[in-house]
């Protein structure tokens, strides 16, 4: 494995290995919330928030604790847990002390916790053995890559809101199809970087 | 072996200390302590903070209209927050209105108690309650409405205006698996406390009255919450009044009606009521008795397409044609409307045409 500058992770994880549109993880959130711009922005800005803390957290509970006692198959199910209660602790923390960051970002919180693009984050941090500032880049440039996905994807369905669709296809049917489509654009940036 | 325990007992105890320390959280940031909360100036509350207004609300026995259950979607748990809100939540922005925002309404489900509160909300509300009902009665008015009549528990009664709805909930059945409440009027009298009628039409794939017409058997228990609305008889004047409705919504009206039979209110009253054939004429029998016991009261059908065969020998066309028809003077009247949006939309332009005051026009759309 070759020493990546973690710039270059945070660039790859924004264009060539979007977590969206490469990895199609975090897709729940991504077709549920991507109706209107301002509100997938937000939500965008949440899961970057997010997905840096929880990353740095997870790296550290997986090389402070889960290494040393040879835990490391616990990863999954260490991940999830540590994930779920970080948000919780965060939701009551920026509520009660920051209530102009809540107002931003706080009632995106609990719709996170589910979000599989957070999971997924932590678990490409172990399996590419990235170091502390890899991993920041990289959970950095994966949220702003998934922020970048879910805006552009509400810019889109904006377009096409008052359009004639077939009945089947309305709502999460065309999202997804116009999901990969765009997938299809961004396979043009993968091969420029190698980041695994 | 070894493995298996040691999984279990890292998990457990990772698992607890989280537990643990959100436990200690929840205790110390997430307690906001006891807040005042004011409602309508003169009633005063102390409940936990931390929690949104409409929960609170709910654990003080007061019902504000929700039919989401409190995930803001759908809307409906608008109230007045005069003091200690805080800002308005990008959550609330899509229900609330230029006006609203203005005179500060907020979707109570989203907003929570952090300091003390004072709110406005309708006197009626504190008259809402729950209630768990029986089924004591189906009957067919037509092919395509019901009449239900919903026996309330021994030693509950319900405290309702003529004109006001419930609400109903549909559970989840076969086909649907969400559990929805829909509005339904009431058509009983109010001076009979102990059961409430209900008339309901039936929907294709509507959720709710779907649920009425293919599942719902005698003896069944459901599930109520009311009473709402500002739909009701005003008995501020003794004028004349027009009563307008069509298919289901006779049923306020029927209330209306029966009020002022036991009330024995002396009111000119007339009763305009559209349907498209003779079979969608129902409670006809009810009407004609009524028109014998009270004071001033006529029933006049009209029928948007009767045909020869059906020897239909009253009025014919839509409601507004015979409101056009009937309404001479605009003096001294006032006017109840219940039907569907494009049928008020029309009386509403249509008696404001003829002189009727706005504020003595009252609907209830559905």
């Amino acid at each position: 494995m070759i020493e990546l500058n973690p710039l270059v992770i945070f660039f790859a994880a924004i264009f060539t290995n979007n977590m969206i549109f490469s990895y199609f993880l975090g897709m729940c959130s991504f077709i549920a919330v991507s109706n209107e711009i301002p509100t997938s922005f937000g939500l965008g800005q949440a899961v970057t928030f997010v997905l840096t803390f929880t990353t740095i957290l997870n790296y550290f509970i997986y090389h402070n604790i889960l290494v040393p006692l040879n835990l490391e198959y616990l990863r999954f199910i260490v991940f999830i847990i540590s994930i779920a209660a970080f948000v919780q602790l965060l939701e009551m923390i920026i509520e009660r002390y920051f209530p102009n960051l809540y107002y931003a970002l706080g009632i995106f919180l609990p719709l996170i916790t589910v979000n599989c693009a957070i999971l997924g984050v932590s678990l490409f941090m172990v399996i590419r053995q990235y170091t502390f500032l890899q991993s920041v880049g990289f959970a950095i440039g994966s949220g702003l890559g998934w922020t970048l996905a879910i805006v552009a994807m509400a810019g889109a369905r904006k377009r096409i809101r008052n359009n004639k669709l077939l009945k089947g296809l309305e709502g999460p049917g065309i999202t997804l199809i116009i999901t990969g489509l765009m997938a299809l654009a961004f396979v043009g940036f993968s091969g420029i970087v190698q980041i695994q | 072996m070894n493995t298996i325990v040691i999984t279990t007992v890292t998990v457990t105890a990772f698992t607890g200390l989280l537990a643990l320390l959100l436990t200690i959280a929840d205790r110390t940031v997430a307690n906001y302590g006891e807040k005042k909360l004011i409602i309508n100036e003169d009633k005063e509350y102390i409940v936990d903070g931390g929690n949104t207004l409409l929960a609170t609300l709910i654990n003080e026995k007061i019902f504000i209209p929700s039919a989401c259950g409190g995930k803001g979607t759908c809307g409906y748990c608008k109230v007045k927050v005069v003091e200690g809100g805080g800002p308005v939540l990008p959550t609330e922005l899509p229900w609330l209105t230029k006006d609203e925002l203005e005179e500060s309404i907020r979707l109570s489900c989203q907003c929570k108690i952090k300091e003390d509160m004072k709110i406005e909300i309708p006197e009626e509300l504190f008259n809402v309650r729950e209630y768990e009902v029986r089924v004591e009665s189906i009957e067919d008015m037509t092919p395509v409405i019901k009449k239900l009549r919903l026996r309330f528990k021994e030693g509950e009664e319900i405290n309702f205006k003529p004109g006001q709805y419930i609400q109903l909930k549909a559970p989840k059945y076969e086909g649907n698996d969400e559990e929805v409440y829909r509005a339904y009027s009431i058509a009983s009298p109010p001076s009979e406390k102990s059961y409430i009628d209900l008339i309901i039409g039936y929907v294709p794939n509507g959720i709710a009255t779907t649920y009425v017409h293919k599942h719902l058997k005698v003896g069944d228990t459901v599930h109520i919450n009311g009473p709402y609305g500002d739909f009701y008889y005003r008995d501020k004047y003794d004028n004349e009044m027009i009563l307008v409705a069509v298919g289901t919504g006779m049923a306020p009206i029927l209330s209306i009606l029966y009020h002022m039979r036991d009330e024995n209110i002396k009111r000119k009253a007339r009763f305009y009521f559209g349907a498209r054939t003779p079979e969608d004429l129902f409670l006809l029998d009810e009407l004609r008795e009524l028109e014998e016991t009270l004071y001033d009261f006529k029933f006049i059908p009209t029928l948007s397409r009767a045909l020869d065969e059906h020897n239909w020998t009253g009025e014919r066309g839509r409601v507004n044609v015979l409101l056009d028809k009937h309404i001479k003077d605009p003096k001294d009247k006032e006017a109840y409307l219940c039907g569907s949006p494009a049928m008020i939309d029309t009386v509403v332009a249509l008696l404001k045409e003829k002189g009727i005051l706005e504020e003595d026009i009252l609907y209830d759309k559905f």
